[in-house]
């Protein structure tokens, strides 16, 4: 037993659990992988934290070693964006911290004040993945306390966006939502108690309770009409101004009706009222809206180029190095890059060698190299050293910013019309007719006390309650079986927006192509001295094979070539190191092509002696293919790249025609390109993945990022896609044409139910008694129907 | 059977008080973590301290 325990350690890593490189790092006899965890096991140990390593065998994560600088949170005016609260002493300020993953990581974190004194309390949120600190101002600064941070393993992610975030208070709404349906309920379950005796009737002597009850009653109507019903009421009239009859319009309708009618028979001593139908109403009126306000607290689709960028850039001026929030740098600005740095705004390059990383903007993955005096545009990662830039545009106006700036955002999407918002009209209609039809006959049968009931009691009965919650109630299961098969929608609007959608646009780098995947597979054996043998002649190459030759070896240059000699397309051959190594296509180094299996190969061949092959395989996502296939049966495909042509031949079987593939497409390309299609009545999914494509995802019907990781930055969109369900979407898209089906026919079940109640209610002889019935009854009919029915889709689809 | 006005205000006013302790609870921020809280309990105050007494304790 304890050996293989002791095996366990010395194999990985103690802080982190990976595997140990040849020459572990050692403290106290225990092993670690890297510098970054040795670091924060001493840390730890120098503060008598190791209990950090009692509750979980390995909490830790491994340290990336290239810390962000945090001297920007000196500055005043970025700290105070950052702290949630501050007075002469005390601050509290929240992070997003990603590593947070086990309990020993909120045992560390809640424990902060152990390393520092004037740290007073942290507390962690889990599942938000949020500590909340409470500190000393004047003997520890934000900067000390991030640091402190970063040096036990714990870096926070502190993006503009954040600062942006704090101003407006998102769970407010969410707040006041949950006190209504606390209140609703309390009254629902108080007035159903107090009404049942009127129900089973009571005997004569009993009398004098029902005048008690009915005022009771009233009282529990009261805050449930004013309170919890409000929004049914300021929604209806707002849009009854606007010339828009929704669904809002009838409940609002029913509610009034049914508590004027229950406060007129009650104070008139004629009956006993609605008031516990009319509890129960709103109840589940405002649980249906809560379901569909439904959000991931760990997810943003609201994301821009904000949370990609700094918060702030190092200034330099004629004092020296200055850091400064990004809002502030105007235009002639100097500003010092450094190495994994970020280019905030576009600018001239004045000193130092630019190797920039655009792949975030364009998706094109090869650096590119600037000059001095040229310029670069804002969104680029610098690679190798330092570099001085000076600002030419504001943050605001540079190339890649001014898109989400575009005129055509600037009013907000035309919002998905749901199926309830169209079927709601004809029934707000259909019911005032038939409500004053029915009060005319009775009229005219000369019955006006009867006309009176009937006609409000045509609007209590037909009160469209379980309408209303047909939709709320099929899209959250929905939304919660797509949750579990890692595909995040923004709310419920998007599923039936979803089951609409006639064209698909893909982004190739980063959506369609796998980002690790494009990795070759050798099929033979190789010993180490043979792979650097591969790796060193094909570095002479620059044949995009033989770049991933190199990378799947990843070892550096060892020997020199010599006899060097490329056949371009075909292969490589030279000798090194005494040997001769050939690389290249089976027809190439002489061998039968028919012998091997399809596909883009390289054969090794050394010394005369064929060592095996590399595949190169999966350079698609998995199942894109099948995707691509499935979909191209009813749906239009498009392609939209940032990137040269290269893969063209490949991607062509896939899509209808060459007019649907387009390469070397800008930011603004892309968004026109959508714009185009959906001028033709095309209704546009985009799949997209960078801020190359965050334009496009804004325009389109439906915005898809597609991820690796959903705790990634991914651009503005409406739904997150994790890479690994991509092949799921054919599954995804009939989900949610199943799921409108499910709603249209709730939406039958709950008019039988109202067509029921009319037949009562247009005789005038509706009673309490029946409308208490009918309301929960078609209520549990629809939750249950549309639950059940989704899930039962679901099972059909595969995705449960 | 004029108890019955009396009983009927009493559990309204003890319902009422479940009603003010769910609005405490919800304004003091219980409902929105619902998972730390369920880690954080199960911390011991020192555990390397609380494993020694332990086996010092499992020796006699």
């Amino acid at each position: 037993m304890s050996a293989t325990k002791t095996l366990e350690i010395s194999s990985s890593c103690y802080h982190c659990g990976e595997d140990l490189p040849a020459s572990p790092y050692t403290a106290d006899q225990k092993n670690f992988c890297c510098l970054g965890c040795k670091g924060v096991y001493q840390v730890l140990q120098g503060h008598h934290m190791g209990d950090y390593y009692a509750y979980n065998t390995v909490p830790g994560k491994r340290q990336s070693g290239t810390a962000q600088r945090l001297d920007y949170l000196d500055e005043e005016l970025i700290a105070a964006g950052l702290l949630d609260y501050q007075d002469e002493q005390m601050a509290i300020v929240t992070f997003y911290v990603p590593a947070i993953h086990c309990s020993s990581c909120i045992w560390l974190l809640e424990n902060l004040y152990k390393f520092h004194s004037s740290i007073r309390l942290s507390r962690t949120d889990f599942l938000k993945k949020q500590v909340c600190i409470t500190y000393k101002k004047a003997e520890l600064s934000l900067r000390q306390l991030a640091e402190l941070l970063v040096r036990i393993g714990y870096e926070p992610l502190i993006s503009l966006q954040d600062v942006v975030k704090k101003q407006q208070n998102p769970s407010s709404q969410d707040k006041t939502l949950l006190t209504k349906i606390a209140v609703a309920g309390f009254c629902f379950g108080n007035s159903m108690l107090l009404s049942f005796p009127e129900y089973f009737g009571l005997s004569g002597l009993e009398k004098q309770f029902s005048d008690f009850f009915g005022w009771l009653n009233l009282a529990f109507a009261l805050p449930v009409v004013f309170y919890s019903g409000r929004d049914y009421f300021s929604s209806a009239w707002h849009n009854l101004k606007n010339g828009v009859l929704n669904l809002d319009f009838p409940l609002a309708l029913g509610i009034a009706v049914m508590f004027g009618r229950s406060a007129a028979e009650i104070l008139s001593h004629t009956g006993a009222g609605f008031v516990d139908t009319l509890c129960g109403l709103v109840f589940f009126l405002l649980i249906g809206r809560w379901m569909q306000q439904h959000t991931y607290h760990h997810l943003s689709f609201e994301r821009d180029y904000r949370s990609y960028f700094p918060v702030a850039v190092t200034c330099i001026n004629a004092e020296g190095e200055k850091a400064i929030p990004l809002e502030g740098l105007k235009k002639g600005d100097r500003i010092l890059i450094r190495n994994n740095e970020i280019i905030p705004a576009d600018a001239i390059l004045l000193k130092g060698r630019a190797t920039l990383d655009f792949s975030f903007v364009t998706g094109e993955s090869r650096p590119v190299e600037k000059v001095l005096g040229e310029v670069v545009y804002a969104g680029g990662r610098q690679l190798e050293g330092a570099i001085e830039l000076e600002v030419v545009k504001p943050v605001s106006q540079s190339y890649l910013t001014r898109l989400w700036n575009n005129e055509s955002f600037k009013h907000s999407k035309n919002h998905i019309k749901t199926f309830s918002a169209m079927a709601s009209k004809y029934f707000s209609l259909m019911l005032l007719l038939l409500a004053f039809c029915t009060a005319l006959f009775w009229i005219f049968k000369g019955d006006v006390s009867r006309a009176m009931a009937s006609f409000t009691a045509v609007l209590i009965i037909a009160c469209p309650c379980a309408l209303a919650l047909s939709s709320p109630f099929t899209l959250a299961a929905v939304l919660s079986i797509f949750d579990r098969n890692k595909f995040y929608l923004k709310s419920t609007a998007v599923i039936e927006e979803l089951a609409r959608i006639d064209t698909f646009i893909f982004d190739k780098t980063g959506t369609i192509s796998h980002p690790e995947s494009a990795g070759l597979v050798f099929s033979g054996t190789l010993s180490t001295e043979q792979a650097q043998l591969i790796n060193d002649l094909a570095r002479n190459s620059g044949h995009p094979l033989s770049r991933e030759l190199v990378r799947w070896a990843g070892l550096p240059a060892k020997h020199l070539v010599s006899h060097y000699q490329e056949k371009v397309g075909r292969g490589i051959r030279g000798t090194l190191n005494g040997q001769q190594v050939q690389l290249g296509s089976a027809s190439f180094l002489g061998l039968d092509p028919l012998s091997f299996p399809q596909g883009s190969q390289v054969h090794v061949l050394i010394d005369g002696l064929h060592l095996g092959y590399f595949l190169s395989s999966q350079r698609w996502r998995p199942g894109f293919k099948e995707l691509a296939l499935k979909l191209g049966q009813s749906a239009g495909l498009h392609l939209l790249s940032g990137d040269q042509d290269h893969d063209l031949k490949e991607l062509l079987p896939f899509f209808p025609s060459l007019q649907h593939l387009h390469f070397k497409q800008s930011p603004q390309d892309k968004l026109d390109y959508v714009s185009v299609l959906q001028k033709k009545g095309a209704k546009v999914l985009m799949f997209g993945d960078g801020l190359n494509d965050a334009g496009a995802l804004k325009q389109s019907d439906l915005g898809v990022a597609v991820t690796d990781n959903i705790n990634n930055f991914s651009p503005g969109c409406d739904a997150i896609l994790d890479g690994s369900s991509f092949s799921k979407i054919p599954q995804f898209i009939r989900q949610a044409k199943d799921a409108v089906k499910v709603i249209h026919m709730s939406f039958g079940i709950s008019l039988l139910y109202n067509m029921l109640g009319l037949f009562f209610a247009v005789q005038g002889l509706l009673s309490p008694l029946i409308a208490a019935i009918l309301m929960p009854l078609s209520t549990v009919t629809i939750i249950l129907f549309t639950s059940i029915s989704a899930r039962l889709y679901a099972r059909k689809n595969q995705l449960l | 059977m004029n108890m019955i006005f009396i009983l009927i205000g009493i559990s309204i006013l003890l319902a009422l008080i479940f009603l003010a302790a769910f609005f405490w609870a919800f304004k003091t921020g219980q409902h929105e973590d619902t998972y730390t809280p369920s880690v954080r309990i199960l911390f011991e105050e020192e555990l390397s301290t609380a494993e020694e007494k332990k086996s010092d304790q499992d020796q006699f």
